[in-house]
């Protein structure tokens, strides 16, 4: 990629340009990421690929539901389940997207080196190679919700939904978890190949203490406190009180707080975790330059 | 030897890199407690409880089959070594054998211990029917298990990128149609006798109507019939794993594969 202010002419302000390559660096890396998540194969069996492993990671959910209840999907519990299950498919897509990217570059492509030297933003590089899985994940999420409307009696009225509640949760919830994937990116610049496997880990461990599936009341009480301090909690109340306001107010986890509050936590807990990424990636970044593994292969 | 020589660093390296042996406790006991927590939120028998902290331990294994052993020779190619390996005179298939024996090994002792942590973080109670037929049970389902990643690792030798997306899409549809987390018997007739080709089904299902109190009465089929299913699979998949070795060399050699490299 080519240095961004020499596309400018000398009289074009400085904050224009430099604003300007931020955005060129985003949807190049975007468009990088795009064709190495869906190029390996034809757009048919990547459409296949994509929504077989979130439609089954529901079907899992879904038989056991249905096993223990003998189908009664219409019960409070169940859409409570479902929702923040498909919800959570953002969870693992953006945020470890944003921490493989650095594995895939160092160790598989061996081009963060030269992405590193080159003139574009790098935290910004690394946002950008999550906007794929983000697609990719929207349109798992939306069809596994529609699954559920259509076959599971998920009831969701459109005309009911708080379509305002919705997307702001929605969008601030997108940030929260690239501010969290960048956390989690700068980690793994210090780490060798073999740590692949941090981004599963915090995922699956979020999964387990969010609430994504079960009513945090569920949860043993001293673990529970994991649980109210991540933002992703909140998120998925507020996504389910948007779509399903009812069903999800009558869970007591959550229940003291309105849905103002709770946007107030979820914007204070993101912007909590975006002023730590930026200092947590700084330093992450220093000591990866300082030790020289920005350019280390360490697979084996 | 060569068996011996494979087997090696699948059991000595694994236990050398402490990052693995925490990743792959942590990940299954992850998913184990919040499976099981599901349950209790649905008021499910105990049993249920019982049955995801057994199949979550059994993700080990189909985990290790399907990056350590399916996927393994796509690794070797990327990483340039398996010229190296098609070159040394020794048997692909001991080669094969090695890593099987190595991985079984290691990841037995894993599966132990997201046993042992489950069953004690979550209180799962046993009832065991038949020591000997749950040990016969377990090694028929390793060995069938084992024999089926050797058959998909000649056929991953001719792929390239692709590979990693293939075994990443063969978990989830695989727990479900395997019913780590229910009673198999849960599916529909077919589709359960459909999915009855991957050993875990079966295996699983025995040993759940083996060790838990209400394990039979969700059984998919009686425990002498899985038995000697097993035992078929045991023998096709080992015999399959041998005739499309060779043949997939063959074609590699000819295609000139094993030393693409398509990133």
């Amino acid at each position: 990629m080519s240095n961004p202010s020499l596309h400018y002419s000398q009289d074009q302000p400085e904050t224009s340009a430099f604003r300007h390559s931020y955005l060129r660096s985003f949807r190049m890396s975007a468009w990088l990421g795009w064709q190495i998540e869906s190029n390996w194969t034809d757009p048919f069996l990547f459409a296949v690929y994509s929504l077989v492993k979130p439609l089954a990671g529901a079907a899992i959910l879904v038989v056991m539901y249905s096993v223990i209840t003998q189908g009664a999907f219409e019960a409070a519990i169940f859409p409570y389940i479902y929702l923040g299950n498909a919800f959570y498919i953002y969870v693992g897509q953006i945020m470890n997207g944003i921490a493989w990217a650095v594995i895939d570059d160092r160790e598989h492509y061996k081009t963060l080196k030269y992405i590193y030297v080159a003139p574009v933003s790098f935290p910004t590089y690394l946002l950008g190679r999550s906007v794929a899985r983000f697609l990719v994940a929207s349109i798992s999420v939306i069809v596994t919700i529609l699954f559920g409307v259509l076959f599971l009696q998920v009831k969701i009225d459109p005309s009911a939904v708080d379509w305002p509640l919705f997307l702001a949760a929605l969008v601030v919830g997108v940030v929260m978890l690239a501010m969290l994937g960048l956390i989690l990116g700068g980690i793994m610049l210090l780490l060798v190949h073999h740590m692949w496997d941090l981004g599963a880990a915090v995922a699956s461990a979020l999964y387990l203490f969010s609430g994504a599936i079960f009513p945090l009341d569920v949860l043993p009480v001293y673990l529970r406190p994991i649980g109210y301090a991540m933002p992703i909690t909140y998120w998925l109340e507020l996504l389910r009180r948007a779509l399903v306001g009812e069903v999800a107010e009558a869970f007591p986890t959550l229940q003291r707080f309105s849905n103002l509050e709770l946007m107030g936590i979820l914007l204070a807990l993101t912007a909590l975790f975006s002023i730590l990424s930026i200092f947590v990636f700084r330093w992450c970044e220093q000591r990866a330059r300082e030790q020289g593994k920005l350019d280390m292969v360490s697979n084996y | 030897m060569t068996v011996i020589a494979r087997a090696y660093p699948r059991v000595i390296g694994q236990q050398r890199e402490k990052s693995w042996i925490f990743f792959e406790i942590f990940l299954p006991m992850m998913a184990v407690s919040a499976y099981v927590f599901v349950y209790r939120a649905i008021g499910a028998p105990e049993d249920f409880v019982g049955f995801v902290v057994i199949g979550g331990a059994m993700t080990a294994f189909w985990m290790n089959v399907l990056w350590n052993m399916s996927s393994q020779l796509y690794w070797e190619k990327e990483q340039g070594n398996l010229a190296l390996y098609i070159m040394a005179p020794n048997s692909m298939m001991a080669v094969l054998l090695g890593m099987a024996v190595g991985g079984m090994f290691a990841t037995s002792l894993r599966a132990v211990v997201v046993i042992l942590l489950g069953s004690w973080f979550f209180q799962v109670q046993y009832a065991f029917s038949s020591f000997f037929q749950l040990m016969l049970v377990f090694f028929l389902t390793m060995i069938a298990l084992y024999g089926m990643g050797m058959m998909a690792a000649s056929l991953f030798l001719l792929l390239s990128r692709e590979a990693w997306h293939l075994s990443n899409l063969a978990q989830e549809p695989i727990y479900l149609v395997s019913g780590l987390y229910f009673p198999v018997s849960s599916l529909n007739f077919w589709v359960a006798a459909a999915a009855s080709i991957i050993p875990l089904t079966l295996g699983l299902d025995a040993m759940r109507q083996l060790v838990f109190e209400s394990g039979a009465s969700y059984g998919f089929l009686s425990v002498t019939v899985e038995i000697s299913i097993l035992l078929v699979l045991c023998v096709v998949f080992l015999i399959s794993a041998g005739a499309l070795l060779g043949h997939m060399e063959r074609l590699a050699i000819r295609e000139g594969r094993l030393t693409e490299s398509r990133r």
